[in-house]
């Protein structure tokens, strides 16, 4: 039994390469439980902590590279945050500031929950997932690479490398509903980001189904409602009519921490008021 | 082991008067604590010692077919492993009926239920070998419902049966009420939990002659000791129990847990054994608050005084008795509120099912009741047009009173004073949260909130209880204290669980033995009695108690001796509040100097055992002058409710509560608060899922505490009316915040919103 | 290059370095601090991230130690409650009880005397998040040191002492003059009057 510290991606990858039943931890505070628990016992783990290249991030154009070791602290950096707000809005929510100094945006999208507070965001932002092997890179798409209720495209040998998202001029919001107010695993949560330049929306919702949900017809009749030279909705009702539509699309459960008609309920008041603050 | 020493205290610049009663001096364990070097039961740990594991069972009910523990023994590190046949002392205990067995042998109770020990050399070796163990179960029907327990049909779980303890509280002329306006209600409570930090921990070691060491964090030294000594089939003299430093208790310590566990294994293996509890074996290792449904219907005149209150109280006791007994009496003797009502009827009962065993917990069955009796006084108030303050002063109880009970109200009973304390403090501000303040709207930083949509309401809520334990309990504490070389040392047995009886004792040492340095030595059955249960805000009135009649014994011995020594008779000195000795020399001269002045290098010292009235058990028609003594709180709650998603954030909480005399101003303060967030927990955040014998959410990822962003702004009044009988005047602090903090917030609840709450937890989706 | 991390390895904690034997590399920083390096000040009251009992400092950054997996923390900088205010005499990391005053930092001695700490169990994790609050932010409002330290839980306090604690150390640290002390803890009767006992009343939010 061991733990593997490489100090570079490429010896992450060989190191995978040669035993891909190595247990991956980053931040550790989807895993460490697991095994603090007992409920895992991995024979050999790699840590990724010490891999700088994972903890960095770029503007590349129009485009936001974020290496998968951003911790969620880091994406309340405001630099990052001004091209990002959603992203920052929501790592605001996760768990503590003990959580935030370590946790990954890597290990939210590996880890894949229904919950996951970044994936709404990403899902909003058609974000690309960059993995990488010891045989070379690709890119998947969000929507590919969370394929269910916390499972995900990997393939042995890969690691997710980044995260892109498009770098959009315009506002954007992330609510999330807890019934306390830190720590707490989301109940229903809405990303909504606008791109005043392209005329285009994306709406999200997390905990709601088993992946962050869009219904792009929604969104398109939404973009249709709004007088993009004004930026402001056609009528007064709109903002609550896609609410409504948003929470017939859906598809909550009911769980120890909510029921299915509250998440319902809940998706149609987050999807009025995000798009009312962004068409304010 | 952390030594508790005085000079701690005394070197604190807070006060120039070295810290006696009535001041705020610095807790004498605080500078260990806050550096980490204060040994928490789960911190200890020595030589050559062997790690604990409990398997338990994850069926409500089943029987047991067959224990296979060979393949936990073949796992190399195990050291052994032992089940109930291994037991060779009495194989039940319990608070009050000894109901419960040390491991299960033939059935299982509840999803938790302990069945097999194993002792390793790692703990995680220890936890497998746990989970190798693959016990043959038979499930069984199991029964969920307390109103089913109720049902003489249902067949009895437990020898002992399904009905724990059902009562009655009749009082006046049941038939009374013609020409009242009536109210009704049905009420439910969920199940709470204490939630301790500090998990269930406690180090056995063997002493190599048949008998055993005990370090535990626990509430009650001695109860335990008698327990163990009875499990394991030893004479008390041969089972030593220490305090191990204890992470808070709030009732969850009061039933043994791994005591005869780890003891077992101690001696089976000849080796010291540690055990301790990781946070979801903890929410299945202790027991609960009872879950309690309730109906209630009120009587008042046009006037709004309440004419008669009936009310049928069902708490589900789970799967053991614990100290069920004692909770539902509770429940019944205060179902009315601290109110005066003529005619009482109240039917109360608590059951056995397979659900998780619940027992103490602070406000022990007061909390249930109030709100349900709270309820019904809020809709009274509405129906009458009454101010719901006002129509609570009107009915308000005061000292002479007589109870449900038939019980004379003796001591004090300021009611009026709390209610009014409560009401006078200042509302906060309207909210006007600056952009980004997000924390400061409900919904926090999920930033879910429209200010156009969050309403904001306030209510009220008063509540009581008895202090210290009744129906006949003969309670005791006793404390020994020796004054040498200006050094008093404090011997009580005394469970410090976080509450600051050490802070106490020491306090009364510095009064009543002026000049004197307290040191608290560390508590265990061997050096002194027993100093009964932390529980029922009792120590400081019994064990305070025990301890100021020992050092007035030293100070009245100390006082004779210096008589002698001076050539005075006694009556020439007297002692005075400040721990000195006056009076006139033989030589006319003035005679005035420290106790400890006067004892000088000498060794004085007394032990005192601290009793308190007289009680007396309940009548079948729940009469009898069951308690020693009562205390009341009241409280305001401001909520702000985001009436769309239904969630609250509360605003601000006030107090009016009956202190008796205030001790410590600070440690008072921290009791208040303290008790405040567990009674907001219980009103919006903190609930038990509990799904046909199961627990949904036993982590703190889904047992949701209080965090330092939820709680509001707490103000407090203390009413100072000294309790005759109590020592010090002073009367237990700790249940009162925890009684109507959870009414009232429920209260404001439904001002905010308009929609009748009648559960808590409240739930987003209760509220829209 | 790939670093394998065997046992035994070596920890730098609290500015000295420690050696890890016979340790299973599963093990978190805080089971090996505890349990393997004698420094239990870091406690366990749920060991997954939940309550911030365990917080300690890694490379200056403020986590739960029991999320950390040990052997990832080679070559770090840890520092735990023990690391904080001056060191024990006696080199065991014990510490004469009667020395103790004097070998408080200004945030334990504030916890203390506020009467932030009643059962214990919550302080360590307190003490080492308040110390990196006020590192790098030494004025916080009311909100942001609520939002700081929302990852630390206390069962026994309700919290109203321990904000007063840290805004003692605020003031003490800005070297204002605190102007709106509000104890009053010499109002005691005895003749039955209502006292108001608002000590060093919560700051409102």
């Amino acid at each position: 039994m061991t733990v593997l510290t490489p100090q570079r991606l490429d010896g992450a990858l060989a190191a995978l390469a040669e035993d891909p039943s190595l247990s991956v931890v980053a931040g550790g505070t989807d895993l460490m439980v697991d095994v603090n628990a007992g409920r895992r016992r991995p024979r050999a783990l790699l840590s990724l902590r010490h891999v700088g290249e994972l903890r960095t991030w770029r503007r590349a154009g129009d485009q936001l590279v974020i290496g998968a070791g951003v911790t969620y602290a880091h994406l309340l950096d405001p630099r990052l945050a001004a091209l990002a707000p959603a992203l920052a809005q929501a790592a605001r929510t996760v768990g503590s500031p003990q959580i935030r100094n370590t946790g990954t945006i890597g290990g939210n999208l590996a880890t894949a929950s229904p919950a996951g507070d970044t994936l709404p965001v990403l899902a909003a932002l058609d974000a690309v997932v960059d993995l990488a092997s010891a045989e070379g890179r690709r890119a998947v798409r969000l929507d590919d690479f969370v394929t269910g209720p916390k499972a995900n495209a990997l393939q042995p040998g890969e690691l997710i490398v980044a995260v892109r998202i498009p770098v959009i001029a315009g506002p954007q919001e992330y609510l999330k509903i807890g019934v306390r107010n830190a720590m707490v695993i989301a109940v229903a949560s809405c990303a909504l980001v606008v791109d005043w330049s392209h005329r285009q929306l994306g709406c999200a919702f997390g905990s709601v189904g088993p992946r962050a949900m869009r219904d792009r017809r929604a969104e398109s009749w939404l973009a249709s409602e709004i007088d993009w030279h004004a930026r402001r909705a056609r009528s007064t009702t709109v903002a609550e009519r896609f609410g409504r539509w948003m929470s017939e699309t859906v598809s909550p459960i009911d769980d120890h921490r909510a029921t299915a008609a509250y998440r319902r309920e809940a998706t149609a008041v987050l999807a009025r008021r995000a798009v009312e603050r962004v068409l304010a | 082991m952390t030594v508790v020493d005085d000079r701690v205290a005394a070197t604190s610049d807070r006060t120039d008067r070295a810290g006696r009663v009535g001041d705020s001096p610095v807790r004498p364990d605080g500078a260990a604590k806050v550096r980490g070097e204060f040994a928490f039961a789960s911190d200890m740990g020595v030589e050559n010692m062997l790690w604990g594991c409990t398997l338990r069972s994850p069926h409500p009910h089943a029987g047991i077919r067959s224990i296979p523990i060979g393949p936990a023994l073949a796992i190399p590190g195990v050291v052994a492993v032992l089940t109930a046949e291994d037991l060779v002392g009495t194989p039940v205990y319990g608070l009050i009926s000894a109901d419960q067995p040390v491991l299960a042998s033939d059935v299982v109770r509840y999803v938790g239920e302990a069945v097999a020990l194993v002792a390793a050399d790692h703990p995680d070796t220890a936890r497998k070998a746990a989970a190798a163990i693959a016990v043959e179960y038979e499930p069984l029907p199991r029964l969920t419902d307390p109103a089913a327990a109720l049902d003489p049909a249902t067949p009895a779980i437990h020898p002992d049966g399904n009905v724990i303890r059902r009562m009655a509280v009749e009082h006046g002329d049941s038939g009374a009420g013609a020409g009242t306006v009536v109210v009704e209600g049905t009420y439910e409570v969920g199940t709470q939990d204490q939630a301790f930090l500090g998990p269930e921990a406690g180090l056995a070691v063997p002493d190599g002659e048949g008998g055993v060491d005990l370090w535990i964090a626990t509430q009650w030294l001695h109860h335990d000791r008698d327990q163990v000594a009875s499990c394991l089939g030893l004479a008390p003299e041969d089972v030593r129990l220490h305090l191990g430093g204890v992470g808070g208790a709030f009732g969850a310590r009061e039933d043994i847990s791994l005591q005869v566990h780890a003891c077992l294994l101690a001696l089976r293996t000849g080796r010291p054994v540690k055990m301790s509890y990781p946070r979801d074996e903890s929410f299945v290792g202790h027991v609960h608050r009872h879950p309690a449904r309730m109906r209630y219907r009120h009587h008042a005149g046009g006037d709004g005084r309440l004419v008669k209150v009936e009310a049928e109280i069902l708490l589900d006791g789970g799967a053991y008795a614990s100290s069920s007994w004692a909770v539902v009496a509770n429940a019944a003797r205060f179902a009315a509120g601290p109110y005066r009502v003529p005619n009482v009827v109240v039917d109360a009962a608590v059951v056995r099912t397979n659900n998780p065993p619940c027992g103490a917990m602070r406000g022990f069955g007061a909390v249930q009741v109030c709100f349900a009796h709270e309820a019904q006084m809020d809709k009274l108030a509405a129906v009458l047009r009454i101010d719901p303050v006002e129509l609570r002063l009107r009915n308000a109880l005061a000292s002479g009173d007589v109870l449900p009970t038939g019980q004379t109200i003796t001591g004090t009973a300021p009611v009026r004073e709390c209610i009014e304390a409560a009401a006078a403090l200042p509302l906060p501000a309207p909210a006007q949260p600056e952009s980004d303040e997000w924390l400061a709207l409900p919904g926090g930083v999920g930033r879910t909130a429209d200010p156009r949509r969050v309403r904001r309401g306030v209510g009220f809520a008063v509540g009581y209880k008895n202090l210290m334990y009744s129906e006949g309990f003969d309670d005791d504490s006793e404390a020994r204290v020796r004054l040498e070389g200006g050094v008093a040392t404090v011997a009580c047995a005394v469970a410090e669980v976080g509450q600051g009886f050490v802070t106490l004792a020491g306090q009364i040492v510095r009064t009543v033995l002026g000049g004197a340095r307290a040191v608290i030595a560390p508590a265990d059955t061997t050096s002194v009695g027993s100093a009964g249960s932390t529980s029922a805000s009792r120590q400081t009135w019994m064990s305070g108690g025990a301890v100021l009649l020992a050092c007035q014994d030293v100070a009245s011995q100390v006082l004779a001796a210096h008589a002698e020594r001076r050539g005075v008779p006694v009556q020439a000195l007297r002692l005075t509040e400040d721990g000195r000795i006056v009076g006139a020399g033989a030589d006319g001269g003035d005679i005035d100097l420290t106790v400890a002045e006067a004892a000088g290098p000498d060794l004085f010292e007394a032990t005192a055992v601290h009793r308190h009235q007289r009680t007396v058990p309940l009548d079948d028609r729940g009469q009898g002058d069951a308690d020693v003594s009562f205390v009341f709180a009241a409280h305001r709650a401001v909520v702000d409710v985001d009436v769309d998603l239904g969630l609250v954030r509360v605003v601000q909480i006030t107090t009016g509560q009956d202190v008796g005399r205030v001790l410590h101003p600070t440690q008072l303060m921290g009791q208040i608060e303290g008790g405040i967030a567990q009674g907001l927990g219980l009103a919006v955040m903190e609930e038990l899922v509990v799904d046909d014998g199961v627990i949904r959410n036993p982590s703190f990822t889904d047992y949701l505490l209080p965090t330092i962003a939820d709680m509001p702004e707490v103000l407090a009044t203390c009413i100072e009316q000294p309790e005759p009988g109590a020592p010090l005047g002073a009367k237990g602090v700790g249940e009162p915040p925890t009684i109507s903090s959870t009414a009232a917030i429920a209260a404001a609840i439904r001002a905010a919103t308009g929609v009748d709450v009648t559960r808590v937890p409240v739930r987003p989706w209760d509220l829209i | 290059m790939t670093a394998e991390v065997q046992t035994p390895y070596e920890l730098t904690v609290n500015g000295r370095p420690r050696l890890v034997e016979d340790a299973l590399p599963t093990e978190s920083l805080l089971f090996v601090l505890r349990e393997r390096l004698g420094l239990p000040g870091s406690k366990n009251a749920c060991e997954q991230g939940e309550c911030g009992s365990c917080s300690v400092l890694v490379d200056g950054v403020l986590v739960c130690a029991c999320l950390e997996l040990a052997g990832a923390t080679v070559g770090c900088e840890i520092t735990t409650v023990e690391g904080l205010g001056k060191a024990a005499s006696n080199g065991n990391g014990e510490s004469d009880p009667l020395d103790l005053p004097d070998m408080l930092s200004d945030v334990q001695r504030a916890m203390v005397e506020a009467g932030g700490v009643q059962c214990g169990f919550c302080t360590p994790g307190f003490v080492v998040a308040i110390h990196d609050l006020l590192a790098r932010n030494p004025a916080p409002g009311p909100l942001a040191v609520r939002e700081a330290l929302a990852g630390n839980l206390c069962r026994c306090t309700g919290y109203g002492r321990i904000l007063a604690a840290i805004q003692s150390v605020v003031d003490a640290r800005t070297d204002d003059a605190r102007t709106d002390d509000a104890r009053t803890d010499d109002a005691t009767t005895d003749d039955g009057r209502a006292v108001d006992v608002r000590v060093d009343g919560s700051r409102t939010s």
